[in-house]
């Protein structure tokens, strides 16, 4: 069976296979070679491709909950919208949230996700009290902070190539709505987009969109969202349905005209420097979970995911020279996002370190592999590197280069028996094997 | 509806697991029969974290009808009653294995129908004499007309509806709702080797109207609906004809 990512490029038969119990997930990883686990597929590249899948979703129950200190102990495979549905009535919240509630928990992990609050708290992984991973040989073995660091900080953001984690224990966020209190900042250029993170350092959640097509005075032009949970006793959201692209559109539709008349439209929509809104939870964090498949908007050829980060170091100039050569290609963006990042933490392969992340889509088409492995060079150059989680195409020299804890995480992976056991698309292409 | 007392049969199908949240958000307590006991713990844990007041569970294997009544017994004390009861377990087994081995023919019809008639009938005695109650049974659209691709299947959820037809005929004046649940194509692990779809459903959806369907009292339900139409038409297809089909 043909499977893909997100981005639906690349493309691998394989075997899937969807374990009803720990045991036979255990079984099937004891007897097999060259497996990878898979969640909800929500990884844009070949992270979670492999000849032999293990799929975690039928693992999907809540093991237990305190609700004196919000820890949740739960199955890999849920996914967080299951955990919003079950909790936020109750007045809890997840810590750290990507862009879409549709990853498992054992993704999050995995690709230890950052989410609009990273600035202030961390990746997802910050949140999780402790895991439990199924090993190379079958075996089961429980890992955290303080029992068996090493394999704790290489599993999260390890990208499934330690084992695969069954289960974890996640501390959620006491809120007291389901609503957030956003306010929208228009930034005319980057310069002004980078003041307005630096402006609002302190507030919880932060984004900006950013119009990758806009040139000259105008690089970086941008809106900045940020937000702060309401404490309005509202817990339940009004129910809407959700839309859903259907077929493959004609890629005709995505060509760089309608994105640009796109692109302008939206930021012609806030009319203000600054308006403000309620908004649900919904509509702040997960904007295109409302259109599901909405990856079938790029057309049979798929889309590439690019996500970079620079440090702060590199700061406007670092960034800015990037967004040009983007801006200049004209290949431009359905979508690009900007992000202030917080410090890096202690994980082997977690992607963010303090600065700034950028991104956006690119339809596949010919010439961009060439345009892409151009701006890794940049990228690198600033001292940044790519979101593996994102990414279809990064050369082995490119990653080894900007990921230098590779080699302790190959050790950890000889430790416990992930070698010739555990392996993805990615994990060849980039010399993890 | 105030809290209920709910036996769930074939606890751990994907079906039963979707339904069983859904009564535990509402706060009921449950009683969970499955042959699979380490996806059956986990399963209890989880309908507690959701909000079932009370969650028992124990080891069932269909085809052991000796087993039934002391299972029975067991029940009621444990949970003291039962107000509603889903029988979900089924296999779908190979119908060119059932063509080839009378034991494979016979095996299905005895997971399928004969265990659940078995049990029903214990059942229906004590909801008789409760006088109130639901008795819930997942059947399938495949009952509904014998086809050369899974007339084995067939037979066996043919034979339950009506068997059921008959009971809700019974318990009629004892205010005992019987309940044929008929879902179409669901995409759970019964059905993981087979590509999906327009038509096919989730276990999410089929629980929904499951729930409500217990809620309004219905007597048949055909899940997603638009399954009503097209059994509808493929019952009315004159035999002369679908012979000849390849269905
Ligand atoms: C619309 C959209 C928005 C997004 N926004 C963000 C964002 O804001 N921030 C962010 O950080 N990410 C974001 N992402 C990326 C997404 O959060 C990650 O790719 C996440 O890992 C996907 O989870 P999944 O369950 O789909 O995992 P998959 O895609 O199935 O797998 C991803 C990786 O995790 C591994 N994995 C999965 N489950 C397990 C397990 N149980 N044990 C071990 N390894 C496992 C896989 O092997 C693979 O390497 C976004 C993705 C989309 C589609
Ligand atoms: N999926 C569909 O398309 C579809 C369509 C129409 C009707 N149905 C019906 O829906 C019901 C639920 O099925 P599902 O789709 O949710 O599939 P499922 O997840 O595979 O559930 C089937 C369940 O039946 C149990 N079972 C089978 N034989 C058993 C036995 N001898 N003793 C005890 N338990 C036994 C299985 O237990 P183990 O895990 O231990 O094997 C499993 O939990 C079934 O009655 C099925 O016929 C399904």
């Amino acid at each position: 069976m043909p499977i893909q990512g997100w981005g639906r490029y690349p493309s691998v038969d394989a075997r899937i296979d969807l374990p009803l119990t720990v045991s036979a997930l255990a079984g099937q990883v004891a007897g097999g070679d060259g497996l990878i686990a898979r969640g909800m597929g929500r990884s844009y590249g070949d992270s979670a491709l492999a000849p032999h899948i293990l799929g975690t979703r039928a693992l999907s129950h809540l093991l237990a909950f305190d609700e004196t200190r919000g820890l949740l102990r739960c199955a890999a495979g849920t996914t967080l919208a299951e955990l919003l549905a079950v909790f936020v009535p109750r007045g809890w919240f997840l810590p750290v949230t990507p862009g879409t509630k549709f990853v498992t928990l054992g993704g999050a992990i995995a690709s230890d996700v950052h989410g609009k609050n990273h600035h202030l708290d961390g990746c997802f992984s910050a949140f999780v009290e402790s895991l439990v991973l199924v090993l190379g040989d079958g075996s089961r073995v429980a890992c955290s902070r303080h029992e068996r660091p090493e394999l704790f900080h290489a599993t999260c953001g390890g990208m499934g190539l330690t084992g695969v984690i069954v289960e974890a224990e996640l501390r959620l966020r006491r809120v007291e709505s389901a609503y957030i209190h956003q306010t929208t900042y228009k930034a005319a250029n980057l310069e002004e987009a980078l003041a307005l993170f630096e402006a609002h350092h302190g507030t919880t959640y932060s984004v900006a969109w950013i119009d990758c097509l806009a040139s000259g005075a105008s690089l970086g032009r941008s809106l900045l969202m940020i937000g702060e949970h309401a404490r309005d006793r509202q817990l339940v959201l009004s129910a809407g349905r959700p839309l859903s692209v259907p077929v493959d559109s004609p890629a005709l539709l995505l060509n760089r005209y309608t994105m640009q008349a796109f692109n302008s439209l939206y930021y012609n929509r806030v009319r203000t420097a600054e308006s403000r809104q309620r908004v649900s939870y919904d509509s702040f964090f997960y904007p295109l979970d409302g259109i599901h498949q909405w990856n079938r908007l790029y057309g049979r050829q798929g889309f590439l995911q690019y996500q970079f980060v620079v440090p702060k170091a590199a700061g406007l100039d670092g960034l800015r020279s990037i967004l040009a050569r983007i801006a200049e290609s004209r290949r431009g963006s359905f979508l690009a996002v900007l992000k202030a990042f917080g410090p890096a933490n202690a994980n082997l392969l977690s992607f963010p370190v303090e600065g700034y992340t950028l991104a956006l889509d690119f339809k596949r088409e010919r010439g961009l592999f060439e345009l892409l492995d151009e701006l890794d060079e940049r990228v690198l150059e600033q001292g940044g590197r790519l979101y593996l989680t994102k990414d279809a195409r990064m050369s082995e020299a490119t990653f080894k280069r900007s990921y230098p804890l590779w080699e302790r995480l190959q050790a950890v992976r000889e430790q416990y028996h992930a070698r010739g056991t555990f392996t993805s698309l990615q994990a060849r292409r980039l010399g993890l094997e | 509806m105030n809290e209920q007392r709910v036996l769930i049969v074939g606890a751990t199908s994907a079906i039963a697991e979707a339904t069983a949240r859904r009564f535990a958000a509402r706060g009921h307590s449950l009683y969970l029969l499955a042959r699979n006991g380490e996806r059956l713990e986990s399963l209890a844990a989880d309908l507690r974290v959701r909000g079932a007041a009370r969650v028992f569970h124990a080891p069932f294997e269909a085809n052991d009808l000796d087993a039934q009544e002391a299972l029975l017994a067991r029940v009621d004390s444990e949970l003291g009653g039962i107000d509603q009861v889903l029988v979900a377990h089924g296999t779908l087994g190979d119908q060119k294995a059932c063509e080839a081995s009378v034991e494979a023919t016979l095996q299905e019809l005895n997971t399928n129908a004969l265990s659940v008639i078995a049990l029903l009938t214990r059942l229906a005695n004590r909801f008789e004499a409760q006088r109130h109650g639901c008795i819930a049974v997942i059947g399938s659209v495949a009952g509904d007309r014998g086809r050369q691709s899974n007339y084995v299947y067939g037979t066996a959820k043919g034979a339950l509806a009506i068997f059921l037809q008959g009971l809700r005929n019974r318990l009629a004046k004892s205010h005992v709702q019987v309940l044929t649940i008929k879902p179409g194509f669901v995409d759970t692990p019964m059905t993981a080797a087979f590509p999906k779809g327009p038509l096919w459903a989730s276990p999410e959806k089929i629980a929904a109207d499951i729930e409500r369907a217990i809620e309004r009292k219905r007597n048949v339900l055909y899940t997603p609906f638009f399954w009503w139409p097209i059994m509808a038409v493929i019952k009315s297809v004159p035999e002369m004809i679908f012979k000849r089909l390849s269905l």
